[in-house]
């Protein structure tokens, strides 16, 4: 496959890429720390995952194989619309398996099958702040980070243990990376949060509008924040795949007809084909 | 199979697209809008795309307009994408308005000045009554008199009353100039990345902060100082000549609002100013934005910050209609994960709510 | 006599043509309650807040002694090391509870806080050390899910005590802890922060214009005026035998009253 000869290999231009590159490597180095970058406007509206896009752009090389996900889904709108954008901009394979990906970009979602070694996992972020919804200042955010001043985040736990009895967080639920920086995960359920724990690949994540990179990279301690006595729980909905009958993975429910009717299916497309075609 | 249609598809996507493209033409017995027409015809309207997609182009805003069928923030975003992937060569000297061929010149707080009032082309002082004798128009109407534009340079309102020591004359704190398309905000801000962050702003934003600091929401008592708009020389020094060149002219339109000021511990009491400057004819976008301006000043002149206009983060972080109009449509996109896990949670919390309350104290 | 936790000397501010501070200096010891008084405009909460770091002096230096021994110039230290002080070692009292409290925060949320921003990550234990803290400032510990704004103007400085007390700080400042409340709720307050302090053997530094709140709480009495301390000493002599005419006039206007 060839692409587009009007743009630039994956759209950006080789500076633009180096300047993102750059973000990308200091965000390894310290790991869970927002680093500020010079996002540029994408053909792509931003909130639809421009961050994720010019990570994406950046680290993307002709042998790479890319896989799109949006809500777990290859077939979703907007996967359909960036992995389009990349095969014709970059020319690249594209795969909706998660096994034979290089790079795949996500959107409120961890694959189900555990990433290995060498595989990137591109995450797009709308709000890269843990704590904007406490302190909507980012002078005031930073110099939060800088001081590691997390009590707030924790007044927040402990008042919805106190209103609720636990943690009301579903999604977005938010992370301390190695000890160190606390980090919103992207919203992603807090059923995925523990697959971000010493994964072995690269987790970047790319926030457009933000202007923000930051990263986990292999191997790095995720710790979903929780009190000793309520310990960090996630949950899925208690039922089995209609289709491939998994017990185990995160589930979309889905309303099958006007009387209440419903149904649990795989979020993950692959993961759900994946073990419908071992079963036949 | 419900699967599929749930989850949408490649070929919906494209019919819908087909089904747009066939929405933007409209009826085809009708003739096709040409991008000149748009560019000759609508001209107020390129000229905020342009600046609110901070790239001087005619042809192109035009041709934007007409691909977003008139959605001028859409058309923003289009041009904005589009100068993503233009290389640079590198940074324009500053514009030197004092020498601008000014074809408009007004000033609220002088009667007369020198060079002055130059009424030009203006909709103030027009009676906002339908005109249908422009809908039954074949032809060209007779073209205006051109009011010619000024010879000499004419005197900026904000140097005559810095002359005077009645208001500190902009000086140059000799700083690069942040890039805003290559760096994001951070705060505080300098003056040059407030300045840049608003001339790209969405015009009603700002219109209604300037308004609201009108309405005693940051009240700082403004006075139209000069509006003055022509055209200006851009000037550029490629490295490799090592000395300046002139690419060209813009339309620029400039605001200078004089604003009263009490004086503080350390100052006398003097006029304190907020600029504006837009691309094009965006007359009430420069005004909006001078009025902006001068509110953010508030920090450093030692006022109380409580309106917010005055609030520099919440201004700036939000002025932006590409930004915000690509997070508020965001909301578009699939959100069933998050959604099933709110579920969840409170299906949890109705059980545990049903349930005595044990696990609580 | 043991050395002081705070050491405060040749301070000296102005604001444009207005002075301040005018050569400043002050000493308070682990335990000891030191009010500053004197009308509004004299200087004390300037003072104050250059005692904690907030403002930095023209001239003039303060000394901080942790509980380690170890001295630190307050204005020399990172914002990063002030912050921690704030939240360990000092407390801060402001004259109006919405600027002292979380009003969307729940009372056991309030005083928990500063318990979690030291790191404390068991629930249960930070719950009953609010309960705690409530009953101390004798505040129904049933209302320990309840949100500060449904409480009256007295509760709510109550709570603000509680939460800064809870991590047992050595040096708490107070910025007119009873101004805007009830004379009577005023006293009960007052006797309040007088037994916590003296169980706990807190060092207060009190600003208030109240010369009652200041011989009910404090060991000694700065009086300022136009910036400077115009007299200083125990608080029965310069209430009772007043020096200088400007503290004469100030005691005899409350004994007028």
């Amino acid at each position: 496959m060839t692409h587009d000869p009007g743009y630039n290999f994956a759209y950006l231009d080789e500076g633009t890429k180096r300047m993102v590159r750059r973000a990308v490597l200091k965000a390894v180095s310290v790991p869970g720390h927002q680093v500020p970058f010079g996002a540029r406007e994408m053909p792509l509206p931003y909130g639809w995952g421009t961050g994720g896009i010019q990570v994406t752009a950046s680290i993307l090389g002709p042998q790479d194989t890319l896989k799109v996900i949006d809500q777990g889904a290859d077939d979703t709108t907007n996967a359909v619309s960036i992995r389009r954008f990349f095969s014709r901009v970059a020319g690249v394979r594209t795969t909706t398996r998660t096994r034979d990906a290089t790079v795949i970009q996500t959107r409120h979602r961890i694959p189900e099958m555990p990433l290995r070694e060498g595989q990137v996992l591109v995450y797009q972020v709308p709000m890269p702040e843990p704590l904007f919804r406490l302190e909507p200042r980012l002078s005031e955010t930073r110099r939060m980070h800088a001081l590691a001043d997390y009590g707030l985040m924790h007044v927040k736990l402990y008042e919805d243990i106190a209103r609720h009895g636990h943690v009301s967080t579903a999604y977005n639920y938010p992370v301390m990376v190695a000890n160190r920086y606390l980090m919103s995960p992207s919203p992603i359920p807090a059923f995925d949060n523990p697959k971000m724990d010493n994964m072995p690949a690269l987790q970047l994540f790319g926030a457009g509008r933000e202007k923000k990179i930051y990263a986990v990279p292999p191997y790095t301690r995720v710790r979903s924040l929780d009190f000793e006595d309520h310990p960090f729980r996630p949950h899925r909905a208690d039922a089995a795949c209609a289709f491939c009958g998994a017990r185990d993975s995160y589930l979309d429910e889905v309303v099958c007809d006007d009387r209440g009717g419903r149904m649990f299916i795989c979020s993950d497309t692959d993961h759900c084909e994946t073990r419908q075609e071992a079963a036949r | 199979m419900a699967y599929v249609a749930v989850k949408g598809g490649e070929a919906a996507i494209a019919h819908a697209h087909g089904w747009m493209a066939e929405c933007r033409r409209g009826n085809p017995a009708v003739p096709g809008i040409g991008v000149e027409q748009i560019e000759e015809q609508l001209g107020l309207a390129v000229d905020r795309v342009m600046a609110e997609g901070a790239c001087h182009d005619r042809s192109l805003a035009a041709l934007a307009i007409k691909q977003a069928q008139g959605d001028l923030i859409e058309a923003a975003f289009l041009l904005r994408a589009y100068r993503t992937t233009l290389p640079r060569f590198g940074h324009a000297a500053p514009l030197d308005t004092r020498s601008m061929a000014v074809r408009r010149r007004i000033s609220a707080v002088f009667k007369d000045l020198p060079g002055g009032q130059l009424l030009g082309p203006t909709m103030d002082y027009t009676h906002r009554l339908l005109d249908f004798a422009l809908a039954a128009e074949a032809l060209a109407e007779p073209a205006p008199e051109a009011e010619a534009a000024a010879d000499e340079p004419l005197r900026r309102v904000a140097d005559i009353l810095a002359a005077d020591g009645l208001m500190p004359a902009e000086c140059d704190a000799g700083e690069a100039p942040p890039d805003l398309t290559r760096e994001p905000m951070a705060f505080p801000a300098s003056r040059a990345a407030r300045l840049q962050n608003l001339a790209r702003g969405d015009e009603g934003f700002l219109l209604g902060l300037g308004y609201s600091t009108q309405r005693g929401y940051g009240n700082n008592h403004p006075f139209v100082g000069e509006i003055r708009q022509g055209e200006v020389a851009v000037c550029f020094t490629p490295p490799e000549l090592g000395f300046e060149i002139e690419l060209g002219s813009i339309v620029v339109t400039e605001c200078d609002m004089v604003n009263q000021f009490q004086g503080s511990r350390t100052q006398p009491p003097q006029f304190t100013n907020g600029y504006g400057l837009v691309l094009g004819r965006g007359e009430r976008k420069a005004m909006s934005m001078a009025l902006v301006d001068r509110a953010l000043k508030a920090g450093e002149l030692g006022e109380d910050r409580v309106a917010p206009a005055q609030d520099e983060e919440f201004v700036l972080m939000h002025s932006d209609n590409i930004e915000a109009t690509g997070f508020v449509e965001h909301l578009k996109l699939p959100h069933y994960v998050d959604f099933q896990s709110e579920l969840e949670v409170i299906r949890r919390m109705r059980a545990t709510a049903a349930a005595p309350a044990e696990d609580r104290a | 006599m043991s050395v002081p936790l705070l050491q405060a000397e040749g301070l000296n501010l102005r604001f444009g043509t207005t002075t301040a501070l005018d050569d400043v200096g002050l000493n308070l010891h682990p335990g000891e309650v030191v009010a500053i008084v004197g009308e509004s405009g004299s200087g004390k909460s300037t003072l104050l807040r250059v005692l904690s770091g907030q403002l930095a002096p023209a001239d003039g230096s303060v000394l901080y002694r942790d509980a380690d021994g170890r001295s630190h110039p307050v204005h020399a230290m990172s914002e990063a090391a002030l912050r921690r002080l704030m939240r360990t070692e000092w407390g801060f009292v402001h004259q109006s509870a919405r600027d002292g409290l979380r009003m969307g925060v729940s009372a056991g949320g309030n005083v928990g806080e500063r318990l979690m921003a030291v790191g404390a990550r068991n629930y249960g234990g930070i719950r009953a050390q609010a309960a705690e803290w409530l009953r101390r400032v004798e505040i129904d510990d049933a209302r320990i899910d309840d949100l500060p704004r449904v409480f009256s103007g007295g509760m709510q400085q109550r709570l603000q005590i509680a939460r800064v007390l809870v991590s047992r700080p050595r040096l708490v400042l107070m910025d007119e802890p009873t101004g805007g409340l009830d004379v009577s709720v005023q006293a009960k307050l007052l006797d309040l922060i007088r037994n916590l302090v003296a169980d706990l053997g807190i060092a207060v530094l009190l600003v208030t214009h109240d010369i009652a709140a200041a011989r009910l709480l404090a060991h000694r009495i700065l009086v300022m005026r136009h910036g400077r301390v115009v007299e200083q000493g125990l608080t029965d002599r310069v209430l009772d035998d007043p020096q200088h005419p400007y503290t004469q006039l100030l005691v005899s206007s409350v004994l007028a009253a």
